[in-house]
């Protein structure tokens, strides 16, 4: 297990330095002067442009500027003109010139809880609903269940999001919509603004999950071991949740490992429905002052935070099935 | 053992591709003994399937819409870019139609846009022209290097093939959905220098641009994997054998035997795209308003869902059948061409 782990963690970290230099290149490289849009869209002061260039260290070569970057986010960095930056340093917004780690930790639970809230509800209700389906094979609830995943395979969340304000919102009023309080100030009350938004969020993934879940489960339950333990006088629901589901469960984990950076598109799509202040926000915010650092940042931290949860499901994946441990 | 000669025809008997012309006239006679091609009997059995031929003519019927725009807003009567409710005095001081269920009327079938006041079924059907046109751009582009990809991937295997495998799976790791926010203002920036204006082509170009950096990987990976057994069967030996060239295999011997998962992946790939653009432009970042587009609508009806909700059902009932027609129109094809599969 232990060396699963370790070759699974060096892999991720490969991954990570790989897709920070590339992102790096495409947000500092490649494009039209940052300098220039850090200036401002009416900047035509050469003067001022360079002394930006300085400022950022955009004079000196790639790797360098590189190193520094990375540098910055474990140890803090003093940008060129002595500006300090504290340790884990995304450097200074364009917008605003604030420094970016705050921005980012103010709002990253948002979109943290929004992801493993959603994730649960998706994974709870369409593993539910395609067990039941696989128990309940050919029956009427089977058939139902298939028709109401089909259609909840078709929505999108910038619909059905909307609908289900009006309806359980505003109409019931089952759910607080309209606030969005800070995760540090009011737990309760963003747990509360939480829960549709999640449940919405879910839809469009559970629909696949139960369908998936029923096939593999039918799979499983036409297996020689299932139909051995029923031979030796199992009762069938040990045999449904000890052996069918063992089986079903790896697969479905492997899916759901897939998914998580959907699960991050469904979080940031959900937030802008649901008008919350998270990541997906900040990104589209920062899209429209063309804020080239706190864009990096966010894809940063995003990206690895998907190679790490992609880190813990293959370890569960690993507990599971030591099949994948010993490989 | 098989002479050359013998492994070529039977290599050609397998390939749907060559014969699918001359098998014609065959299928007409006897239906008990007819010969028909792999093509003929895949639509025999789609024929059969109902849903199946539902679907497809649903989809078909949103091609056309698309296709036919400027036909249909001509035939109606109106455009999508008038702003109809202003003009005729039909939105209140709020900007909201005053007529019952969001203005819709003998005139405007669907309504009228809140705010601007622009004609609901005109903005529906230049919408998904929008969408589609920008989904199958990118349908097309990611399919064609996703099978390019996967076949040399599959074919020349080694050390190549992990290599693009590796790849593809950077690629893979990449958060899409963020990625295509956070690179679409550094790709308009390629095409547009600080302060200019932006040219009406460079938002759909970068959003086909973006989208395809990172569409192509899921169906490159099912073609490598189909081409890798594929390449160890006995009628691609023969034809290596037999002093086929590496291009003529590709087209003669693999191709055709991927044909239904590139049709298949294709048909399942262009909803997610136009799902995926349709949730940029709702999210501010794809097309701008006042072009007309499905996740624009989106947009709006988000906007005024507390007052206006019918707006919101057009688009959002037009997406869903749209979506559900492609994937069960996936299916269907699935079931056709490859009658192993169960679902």
């Amino acid at each position: 297990m232990l060396r699963f782990l370790t070759r699974r963690v060096l892999g991720a970290v490969v991954i990570i330095l790989a897709i920070s230099f590339i992102t790096y290149l495409l947000f500092f490289v490649l494009p039209t002067d940052p300098a220039q849009l850090a200036c401002g869209k009416n900047c035509s002061n050469k003067v001022l442009v360079a002394q930006i260039h300085h400022r950022m260290g955009l004079d000196l070569p790639v790797y360098q500027q590189y190193w520094d970057y990375m540098r910055g986010i474990f140890v803090g960095r003093h940008m060129p003109d002595g500006q300090n930056c504290a340790a884990p340093c995304f450097g200074f917004s364009f917008a605003n010139d604030q420094p970016i780690w705050p921005l980012i930790s103010d709002r990253y639970p948002t979109t943290l809880s929004l992801a493993v809230g959603g994730s649960a509800a998706f994974l709870i209700i369409g593993v539910g609903l395609g067990m039941l389906s696989a128990w309940q094979q050919g029956k009427s609830f089977d058939r139902v269940a298939s028709s109401i995943s089909l259609i909840g395979n078709s929505v999108q969340i910038y619909f059905i999001g909307p609908l289900a304000i009006a309806l359980f919102a505003d109409n019931l009023g089952w759910f607080d919509h309209g606030h969005d309080p800070t995760w540090s100030s009011d737990p309760v009350g963003s747990l509360n603004g939480l829960v549709l938004p999640c449940l919405v969020m879910s839809v469009i993934f559970w629909s696949n999950y139960s369908r998936q879940t029923r096939s593999l489960m039918v799979e499983q339950l036409s297996e020689d071991h299932i139909r051995t333990a029923r031979a030796k006088g199992m009762s069938s629901k040990y045999v449904f949740y000890r052996y069918a589901l063992r089986g079903a469960a790896a697969s479905i984990i492997t899916i759901f490992g897939i998914d998580l950076g959907s699960v991050l598109g469904g979080a940031i799509i959900t937030e802008a429905t649901f008008g919350l202040h998270g990541l997906g926000t900040l990104a589209v915010n920062a899209v429209y002052q063309l804020d080239l650092p706190l864009e990096m940042a966010v894809m940063l931290i995003s990206a690895t935070a998907i190679v790490v949860f992609n880190i813990v499901v293959d370890a569960c994946y690993a507990l599971i099935d030591p099949r994948i441990r010993l490989a | 053992m098989t002479s050359p000669s013998q492994a070529a025809t039977n290599a050609d008997s397998l390939t749907p591709e060559p014969a699918a012309g001359s098998g014609g006239p065959d299928a007409k006679g006897t239906p008990a003994l007819a010969g028909r091609t792999p093509r003929q009997l895949a639509w025999l059995r789609f024929k059969r399937d109902r849903v199946g031929i539902i679907c497809a003519i649903v989809v078909v019927f949103f091609i056309l819409v698309a296709a036919a725009a400027p036909l249909i807003s001509a035939l109606y009567g109106k455009n999508a870019y008038d702003l109809y409710g202003q003009d005729d005095g039909l939105l209140n001081s709020y900007g909201l139609p005053i007529a019952p269920n969001g203005g819709i009327s003998g005139q405007h079938w669907f309504g009228i846009e809140p705010q601007l006041g622009r004609d609901v079924f005109m903005l529906l059907v230049y919408g998904i022209r929008t969408s589609l046109l920008i989904a199958l751009a990118v349908t097309v582009l990611a399919v064609g290097v996703g099978v390019l990809f996967g076949l040399t991937q599959g074919y020349l295997g080694g050390r190549t093939d992990y290599f693009m495998g590796r790849f593809s799976d950077f690629m893979l790791s990449f958060p899409q959905q963020l990625f295509f926010i956070a690179f679409s203002p550094v790709a308009i920036s390629l095409f547009v220098g600080v302060g200019d204006p932006e040219s009406w082509w460079v938002r759909p170009l970068v959003l086909i641009g973006v989208q395809f950096l990172l569409g192509w990987m899921s169906i490159g990976r099912l073609v490598r994997a189909q081409v890798l057994s594929l390449r160890e069967r006995e009628f691609v030996e023969a034809a290596r054998i037999s002093g086929a060239s590496s291009w003529r295999i590709i087209r003669k011997e693999l191709l055709p035997n991927i044909w239904s998962t590139i049709l298949v992946q294709s048909t399942l790939m262009l909803p997610v795209f136009v799902t995926a653009e349709a949730g940029l432009s709702f999210l501010g970042v794809g097309i701008l308003p006042p072009t007309p587009d499905w996740g624009l609508m989106f947009q709006t009806g988000a906007t005024f869902y507390k007052s206006d909700i019918t707006f919101m059902f057009f688009p959002g009932i037009a997406m869903v059948i749209f979506v559900v027609a492609f994937n069960l129109l996936g299916d269907s094809v699935r079931d056709a061409l490859d009658p192993k599969t169960l679902r």
